[in-house]
């Protein structure tokens, strides 16, 4: 449990202050953003720019060699990182240069060139203040903006005072940045060679654009003679017009700022004056201007990833760090866990995993629940978390190229490895199928059959602690979590004793006026989570619904966690078949799990082939979060409320105390959490809102041991809401199995889920 | 109007701005520097010269290091975001602007654009005309207010580039 102790210790040094930044980051984002008038158009037309610029990369990269051989400079294209450390230790030593000074730039990790020029005899210097300290802690980045939010102000001031020892000892912010400008400004000055990044370049004038605060990328330009620039070949786009938009959007989606304090567009090399600071004889103006400029674009792996369907969109990747922000895992860890060699937070895998193979990528990837509140925060529109799952995949399936192939696997209940395995349990994978707790974790669906099948026994003997020392020994389940108690009798077997559960007459109504509702028996609701099932069909029924439960495969939620993609493509197959007949005879389908829904709504579409895309856009149409369905109702048609709660005073709306709602992640990115709200509110319940993205649950995240203290550190947060002083009489309400789970955890009080608020049967 | 909105958003990113007409320029620029001023002449871009001010001229690069203030043009004005664009010309401008602790700007109401797209259709035309012309490059620097870092445990305005930036805009 080695990873449990790192991650458990990451938490406690370095979380308060990486939380406190990304936190700060990320709700600067939403901020900003708030102030673009058309926010979603600007990332379509970044995320347009990017696809066009790789898809024709290689004619944008001849392009760009002639515009910047025109300018002047040397356009140089390295196939690998020792490729672009022997160009640019040639090029430093041509100029005979003592000292490199440098921007901050994540490629040149990538490369690790500062090495391969200290192994010369050069002097590299990071000049952006937070490199800088790293590079004196001789740490790694922990984020791919903020290197050092890691570090709090008082372990900066320890480390200045300890190597150089001022007198009176550093202490504020304002004077470790005066005593850092002052130490660097010397070393700046003097240097012969200066490297940056590059945001951006331009195919058509050779233009770049360095996105800063500080001003160091400035003086790294302007004070030396000799300029190289070291970027990802997917840094080029067509021309000067496109960087408009990424401009508008980088400084947002990352740090929050509407536009950093410095973007440089530079057509190097620069026309300033090359000058010599001592100089107090010849004005700026008689002095030449003779500089050297240095295009130095690192294949490494990417122009493989371009040909990689499910890789590519990495590439349009503009290293903003808005899905770290966003993250809640990152906020508590950071990236030295949520890491790889060089790039960190949910893009991190896809950059790992094309740069430095899938081995970096499998250290950290886990740590990316699925939750997908990155997806709206990417300025180019990433499906981050469709990434993670895909390379996921890839891990478990290890080297054995076959196996990308579901169709050559066949689609087997358990299409990524046989449930009937004896072999000891594996915990890395690697061997060609998942590891014995993701195949565990992912096939959910076969143990709530059982566990309700043999309940309440099954849920004795889960709980005794010796099976309990085994269960997480062997498949990785944390001792400390509560396991789920399954109902021996199941949704489905409740509603089919009631007369609504005939699944074979699809068209069976018996009052063609009434709208005709499937109600999804997703996996926990039918075998779990009973209440908020029998709740929703006595709530829809009271509205005017003929409601059936029929027999539908559970959604493949789990094993897509898991990056079974097999398997859970298997199910999406199946639900939508199971689905699609009662759509086309004029059924809704409501969804009660967020994450089952956004299975459908989001996920089913990467997973299904061309043929059966059709019905699925049939069946996604129709389908609907619960609350989502009743607000339709309530909003769109004559559905009377007071069939819910009022006439008969079952609730007393003046003496009740509100209620805390946490939405679910998946359900705010669909953009689903404010009908609950309005719902809620319709019908007389004060309301408050939870802000943290997640709760840290997120399905079986929070139960494996690895990750407890992680999904234990999120679930702190959306405690401290939860009992703050204007919700700690609130009932807390969440639509997420997770979240309720996790809530139930963390409070004394229990959380309901918002459709039992409304059940008539339950005052 | 764009020059109101570029004023209200100037002093947002902390940028004191002062608006007048040509002829309060000598008496602007005096009251606005420090002791020790440099400059990048102006008299041919913006059509105002800091000859009668006490900012001297086309400093040497000693003098550059020993100064707090420097008075350079600025090409456009973005009002959206109260960006300053300087042009990194082989006057000096980009030294002038960034090796000091104050950087006053100064831009013409006319240069002032209102949104950022328009900010790179004039940037793109400066490229056509420097690619028409004998050398194709042209580099522009969009300063949005002071230099600023988060590195060192909080914010703090004044890293490596200016502490403190004013903008003198101007008005035909």
């Amino acid at each position: 449990m080695a990873k449990r102790d790192e991650y458990e210790r990451l938490i406690r040094t370095e979380g308060p202050t990486i939380r406190e930044n990304t936190q700060g980051f990320n709700q600067g984002r939403y901020e900003s953003v708030a102030r673009l008038d058309d926010y979603e158009a600007l990332k379509e037309e970044a995320r347009a720019i990017k696809e066009d610029a790789i898809e024709r990369l290689p004619d944008l990269i001849d392009e760009l060699r002639e515009s910047v051989a025109e300018n002047g400079g040397t356009l140089y294209v390295a196939d690998d990182a020792a490729d672009a450390n022997e160009y640019v230790r040639e090029v430093v030593a041509d100029r005979e240069a003592e000292r490199v000074v440098k921007s901050k730039s994540m490629t040149t990790e990538e490369i690790e060139v500062n090495e391969a020029l200290e192994a010369d005899g050069v002097d590299v210097v990071e000049t952006d203040l937070g490199e800088w300290v790293i590079q004196l802690a001789d740490e790694a980045p922990s984020h791919i903006v903020g290197p050092a939010i890691h570090k709090s102000r008082e372990g900066i001031a320890d480390l200045l005072n300890d190597r150089f020892g001022p007198e009176p000892p550093l202490e504020t912010a304002e004077e470790l940045t005066e005593f850092a400008r002052d130490q660097l400004g010397d070393l700046v000055e003097s240097a012969e060679v200066g490297m940056t990044g590059a945001n951006f370049v331009a195919a058509d004038s050779g233009t770049m654009a360095l996105v800063t605060s500080e001003g160091n990328a400035r003086k790294t330009v302007a004070a030396t003679d000799t300029h190289i620039a070291v970027a990802g070949v997917e840094k080029v786009v067509p021309s000067v017009a496109d960087l408009s938009a990424f401009v508008e959007l980088i400084g947002r989606s990352g740090t929050g700022q509407d536009i950093t304090s410095y973007v440089s567009l530079l057509t190097p090399p620069v026309d300033s004056p090359v000058v010599d600071f001592g100089d107090d004889e010849t004005p700026l103006s008689e002095h030449g201007n003779d500089r050297d400029f240095h295009l130095v674009l690192i294949d490494n792996g990417r122009l493989a990833m371009r040909d990689d369907d499910q890789l590519r969109e990495t590439l349009y990747c503009i290293r903003c760090g808005a899905c770290s922000n966003s993250c809640v895992n990152f906020q508590s860890v950071g990236g030295h866990a949520f890491g790889g060699e060089t790039y960190s937070g949910g893009i991190g895998t896809g950059w790992e995993a094309g740069v430095e193979g899938l081995d970096s990528a499998a250290e950290f990837n886990d740590f990316c629940t699925g939750c997908t509140r990155c997806a709206p925060a990417c300025p180019v529109k990433i499906d981050i978390p469709w990434i993670n799952t895909v390379v996921r995949d890839r891990i478990n399936r290890g080297a054995d190229p076959e196996r990308f192939d579901p169709l050559v696997d066949g689609l087997t209940p358990d299409a990524e490895g046989s449930q009937t395995d004896n072999s000891p349990a594996t915990t890395e994978g690697g061997d060609g199928r998942p590891s014995l707790d993701k195949r565990f974790f992912g096939n959910f669906e076969t143990v709530a059959k059982l566990g309700s099948a043999t309940a309440p026994v099954s849920n004795w003997l889960a709980d005794l602690g010796p099976n309990r020392w085994l269960m997480e020994r062997v498949l990785g389940v944390d001792r400390r979590r509560e396991l789920p108690q399954f109902r021996r009798e199941t949704f489905r077997e409740w509603a089919a004793g009631r007369g609504v559960a005939d699944g074979v007459t699809a068209t069976g109504s018996t009052d063609t006026d009434s709208r005709r509702v499937v109600v999804y028996p997703d996996l926990y609701t039918n075998h779990v989570q009973v209440g908020r099932g029998k709740a929703t069909v006595r709530v829809l029924e009271a509205l005017g619904c003929d409601v059936v439960v029929p027999d539908v495969r559970a959604s493949g939620r789990a094993p897509f966690s898991q990056g079974m993609v097999a398997t859970a493509t298997d199910h999406a197959e199946d639900v939508v078949a199971d689905l699609e007949p009662y759509v086309a005879s004029g059924h809704d389908v409501v969804v009660i799990e967020p994450s089952d829904l956004a299975m459908i709504d989001r996920e089913y579409e990467k997973l299904l082939g061309e043929g059966d895309r059709d019905a699925l856009e049939t069946v996604a149409e129709c389908s609907y979060e619960a609350l989502e369905y009743v607000y339709g109702l309530l909003e769109q048609t004559d559905a009377d409320q007071t069939a819910l709660v009022g006439a008969d005073d079952r609730r007393d709306a003046a003496a009740d105390p509100g209620v805390v709602y946490h939405s679910h992640c998946q359900q705010r990115t669909l953009g689903l959490d404010g009908h609950t709200v309005a719902v809620l509110e319709r019908l007389g319940y004060d309301v408050t809102t939870t802000d943290v993205e997640c709760c840290g649950m997120a399905g079986s995240f929070g139960y494996k041991a690895d990750y407890y203290d992680v999904s234990m550190d999120a679930g702190a947060q959306l405690r401290e809401q939860l009992d703050a002083d204007e919700n700690r009489d609130r009932v807390p309400v969440a639509s997420g199995t997770s979240c309720l789970e996790q809530i139930d955890a963390l409070l004394s009080r229990s959380p309901a889920h918002p459709i039992e608020l409304l059940d008539p049967t339950s005052a | 109007m764009s020059t109101d909105t570029a004023v209200a958003k100037l002093d947002e990113v902390r940028v004191e701005t002062h608006r007048i007409a040509p002829d309060e320029f000598t008496d602007t620029i005096a009251a606005v520097v420090d002791d020790s001023a440099v400059g990048v002449e102006l008299a041919d871009t913006v059509g105002v010269s800091l000859a009668e001010t006490p900012v001297a001229v086309d400093p040497t690069p000693a003098a550059l290091k020993a100064a707090s203030t420097g008075v350079t043009r600025a090409s456009l004005c973005v009002a959206d975001y109260g960006t300053l664009v300087l042009p990194d010309d082989d006057r000096g401008t980009e030294l002038v602007s960034l090796f000091v602790d104050h950087h006053v700007a100064v831009v013409r109401a006319s240069d002032v654009v209102s949104d950022m797209e328009t900010a790179f259709e004039r940037f793109d035309d400066d490229l056509q005309e420097a690619i028409d012309g004998e050398d194709p490059r042209a580099s522009r620097i969009l300063a949005t207010g002071p230099s600023a870092t988060a590195d060192m445990g909080d914010l703090v305005i004044g890293a490596h580039g200016p502490k403190r930036v004013t903008a003198v805009v101007l008005e035909e």
